[in-house]
């Protein structure tokens, strides 16, 4: 139950959404498409699950060409789109009963599949999905992607605009789903949830930066990563931003990241160049990269 | 050093029919402060905000926002104030200069310093290509600086930010940040709702709402002292789950 | 089966749970039809017309004494010559002029026909046709009346341009009108607004990526229209006959087979629609400048083709709502058959099939 996306390009005008793409996940994997929005990932989505035709390029999903087989393909996957598409005015329970009769199903079947997800919602399910709170919507979209117990799920930014809590909790469920063998392809902008999948594709403007699991991504980091902080922040970054020999500065929560362009750096060079410039409680540490310091880094490039 | 207070809340309260959407929340924020107001969803962050900005009357409580009360100088208030969301922020269909000349012009501000504005704007923001294309053409990161620098045309005291960087790339996402800080460094007082933990230790101060309370309210260090986090993410995950 | 079922059930939901669009389905009938049978009503009261009658003989003095006795008509003045028709029209006050021609009874009894002239102020349309109308019909009582006492027919022979409506009332012109306007905001509008309506949630998304094919989508959503768009044809029959009198003289299944395919011509082209619309709000704006106005306006509803400069004649010929105003006319104020309106039954007929296949062929499996 693998995709393979081969040489995959689309453009809209003039706008390249997708730039040669190609991607393999295999069965059972959690696999991410980390980029922020505009990247191309929901045109990525759109072209797997048959509803855009690409420009160059194949794909397959489950084994079934995406363009020759769409039909068998549309059987097999569940999708959910970006803004969690629901309708509003039927309630929790009429939703999820909808899209299992469509699928020519039924709740009680599939039961099983969607327990865990469900029973959050349950207290819920005579009020209209449009009076729900973002979280309740992520899970209610993922019952009624589940509800046909498919073999390939595709979710588009399930987490977008869901606060953090919520956002733990849905990938928590993705774990289980994926323990059940599901092979599962999701977008996020994200990058902290990144180093949840299995392997991860960073994506930005239609191209692909790197492919791997986000333990080698950070690991490929090229630079050594200080952290770096003083009681003034902005200070600190327009400073920072001045050093001649700086390579990168990219505030990080509490402290700045900084890369410095020379092979053999000398922390306790910048603490006097910093010191200098009237900056105090100076803390400078040696840090690991994460995937958003090595995603910024290669689309600086 | 006595420091100006300019959003004073205390006891502030939101009824709907039997439901407590924001329930007795009090807090101060000074001059020049980067205030972060997180929340779950549904916590009630949106609501405590609508009536701070004026947009909506609140059931019981006071407060003071730039000087101005919230019950009954909402006119004040909107025009101390800049605001911008996520979900809405500059008119696509307008080009760059259209809609800094549209907000210009709502605020009251004359054309001579709309046409002033504009060309320092375009100037500091690298635009000077883009400024008459249509907003709709640009990357959303480009549209939420702009959208940003635009809601400081009128030199408002306050800045309420809501989501400001939802699903901006990583790079801008600091940028953005950048103009934050900068702005708090020039005395506006910034107000921002953000679902970006690490965006959160950017803040001054933090505030969570939960259920709509405000259940944590301090330094993001003295947060991560207080519950034995490391990070903010944690900080609020142990909040809400309590 | 049980998709479809489901499908449709899905939709009887979001109409329900909508008020607004609950309201566009059920009032609007009731209120068009209030509004145009009471209030927008043509029917005219004490208009001042002159007479010119050039042969003052019993039958004209009969007729003119009918047209005089009747709460319609104020006869102002009598005129000697023809010159003076203009004369009167231009002080204002008259509306109409009769003209009988010279020697009527006798051309009445020996030709058995007679010919009388309405001469109408047309600068009001609607007012001039409803007067000849009026006085037409008070002309064809007079002949019944006369013809019940003799073997053969007398004709008297009117010479003005309207022709139906004999019963004086203008509320059965706009029946078959206002039928028609209903069916076509009904069936073409909300269903190119309910269709569009999931292009705009992102559910047309979900459905697209499920077994369901778009022919099951189309038919699924169109299904509940064609059951509402018949229970308020059959409203607005019965409101007609009961509340307004109006006679339905040919068959009423006829007038029920002819709608549902007037329903149909409706659906499909609200499903056209829908498919060149991305929102709601594009769909909504084509069917009301789209499909409204040319039913108001170039259908015969209103104003009367016969009497449209000849490029808008033939445009009116595109109009499907034109066809059906008259089969419904025929069927309900004259009381033909199909074998009368067999061809207008056709014309609406092929304009279906081309709209279906027209749907069909713009319809896509995909997004864009």
């Amino acid at each position: 139950m693998s995709i393979h996306i081969d040489h995959i390009s689309k453009s809209y005008g003039k706008v390249n959404a997708l730039d040669d793409i190609s991607i393999q996940v295999d069965p059972g994997e959690l696999f991410g498409l980390i980029g922020p929005d505009g990247a191309g990932k929901t045109t990525l989505f759109r072209i797997l699950t048959t509803l855009l035709l690409p420009d160059h390029g194949s794909a397959s999903v489950a084994g079934y060409d995406i363009i020759a087989d769409f039909k068998a393909i549309r059987k097999q996957v569940g999708y959910m789109p970006g803004r969690f598409s629901l309708y509003q005015d039927l309630t929790v329970e009429e939703n999820l009963r909808f899209f299992a009769t469509i699928f020519g199903t039924t709740i009680a079947e599939n039961y099983d599949l969607i327990r865990d997800i469900y029973v959050q919602i349950e207290p819920f399910k005579n009020r209209r999905a449009g009076k729900l709170s973002g979280g309740m919507k992520q899970k209610l979209a993922l019952s009624c992607a589940l509800i046909h117990k498919p073999k390939v799920l595709f979710l588009d930014e399930p987490t977008t605009g869901v606060d953090p809590v919520s956002r733990k909790e849905f990938w928590e469920m993705l774990k289980r789903l994926q323990a059940k063998g599901i092979t599962i392809l999701v977008s996020t902008p994200y990058m902290d949830e990144a180093a949840l999948c299995d392997r991860i594709a960073l994506i930005q403007d239609g191209r692909i930066l790197e492919i791997d699991t986000p333990k080698a991504i950070v690991e490929h980091y090229p630079k050594p990563i200080f952290d770096v902080g003083a009681h003034n922040t902005y200070l600190l970054i327009e400073k920072l931003n001045a050093y001649v020999h700086k390579h990168s500065v990219f505030p990080f929560g509490e402290y700045i990241h900084y890369t410095d362009q020379r092979d053999g750096f000398d922390p306790l060079e910048l603490r006097a160049y910093l010191k200098n410039e009237g900056l105090q409680n100076i803390h400078i540490e040696r840090t690991k990269a994460t995937i958003e310091d090595t995603f910024m880094e290669l689309a600086k490039q | 050093m006595k420091e100006e207070t300019v959003i004073k809340v205390e006891g502030l309260t939101k009824v709907f029919g039997d439901f407590t959407a924001v329930n007795k929340i009090s807090f101060h924020v000074r001059k020049g402060e980067i205030f972060g107001f997180l929340g779950a969803n549904g916590a009630g962050k949106t609501t405590a905000m609508k009536m701070l900005i004026g947009i909506s009357s609140p059931s019981s409580g006071s407060a003071n926002v730039a000087g101005f009360d919230v019950y009954t100088q909402t006119e004040d208030i909107k025009k101390s104030i800049g605001y911008m969301s996520q979900k809405f922020a500059l008119y696509d269909d307008l080009t760059v200069k259209e809609n800094i000349r549209f907000f210009g012009g709502i605020y009251g501000l004359s054309k001579n310093r709309i046409s002033q504005k504009s060309n320092l704007l375009i100037e500091e923001l690298g635009l000077e290509k883009v400024a008459h294309s249509l907003v709709g053409s640009l990357p959303l990161g480009w549209k939420q600086k702009i959208a940003f620098s635009v809601s400081l045309l009128h030199d408002p005291k306050i800045v309420f930010l809501d989501e400001p960087t939802g699903g901006v790339d990583p790079i801008t996402r600091r940028q953005f940040w950048e103009m934050i800080y900068k702005a708090a460094n020039n005395g506006t007082t910034i107000f921002v709702t953000t679902h970006y933990m690490d965006e959160a230790e950017y803040c001054d101060r933090v505030s969570i709402m939960v259920d709509g309370n405000i259940e944590a309210l301090d330094t993001p260090k003295n947060l991560k002292t207080h519950f034995g986090s490391d990070s903010m993410n944690d900080v609020f995950l142990k909040l809400a789950r309590s | 089966m049980k998709r479809f079922i489901g499908f449709v059930q899905k939709e009887f939901y979001h109409i329900f749970r909508d008020r607004r669009s609950l309201f566009i389905l059920f009032g609007m009938p009731v209120a068009q039809i209030m509004l145009f049978g009471f209030a927008i009503t043509n029917e005219i009261n004490n208009v001042d017309i002159a007479i010119l009658d050039r042969s003052q003989d019993a039958s004209t003095k009969e007729i003119i004494s009918k047209i005089s006795s009747s709460e319609y008509f104020s006869i102002l003045q009598h005129i000697k010559e023809e010159a003076e028709i203009e004369e009167v029209f231009k002080k204002g006050r008259v509306k109409a002029v009769l003209y009988f021609e010279k020697e009527f009874s006798k051309k009445l009894i020996k030709q058995h026909t007679a010919k009388v002239q309405i001469v109408t102020d047309a600068t009001d349309p609607n007012v001039a046709n409803t007067i000849s109308n009026y006085i037409n019909s008070i002309l064809s009582h007079y002949q019944e009346e006369q013809n019940r006492a003799i073997t053969q027919d007398y004709q008297i022979i009117p010479q003005s341009r309207m022709v139906y409506n004999a019963e004086l009332k203008s509320v059965y012109m706009f029946v078959p009108g206002v039928m028609t306007v209903i069916l076509m905001l009904v069936s073409a509008m909300m269903t190119s607004i309910s269709i569009t309506r999931e292009k705009e949630l992102g559910t047309m998304e979900i459905l697209l990526v499920s077994p369901l094919n778009p022919v099951q989508v189309i038919i699924g959503k169109v299904f509940p229209y064609i059951f509402l768009s018949i229970i308020n044809a059959a409203a607005i029959v019965i409101l007609s006959i009961f509340v307004f009198h109006v006679p339905v003289k040919g068959s009423l299944f006829l007038l029920g087979l002819e709608s549902v395919l007037f329903i149909v011509t409706s659906l499909a082209l609200g499903i056209l629609i829908s498919t060149i619309s991305a929102t709601q709000q594009t769909a909504m704006m084509i069917s009301l400048m789209g499909l409204m106005l040319p039913v108001i306006l170039l259908s015969g509803f209103i104003f009367p083709i016969s009497s449209m400069p000849v490029p808008l004649q033939v445009i009116s010929n595109i109009v499907p709502a034109k066809w059906f105003i008259i089969i419904v006319k025929g069927i309900m104020l004259k009381g033909v058959g199909i074998h009368i309106v067999w061809k207008e039954t056709l014309v609406l007929l092929g304009m279906t099939l081309l709209f279906i296949g027209l749907s069909v062929r713009k319809y896509k499996i995909r997004l864009e």
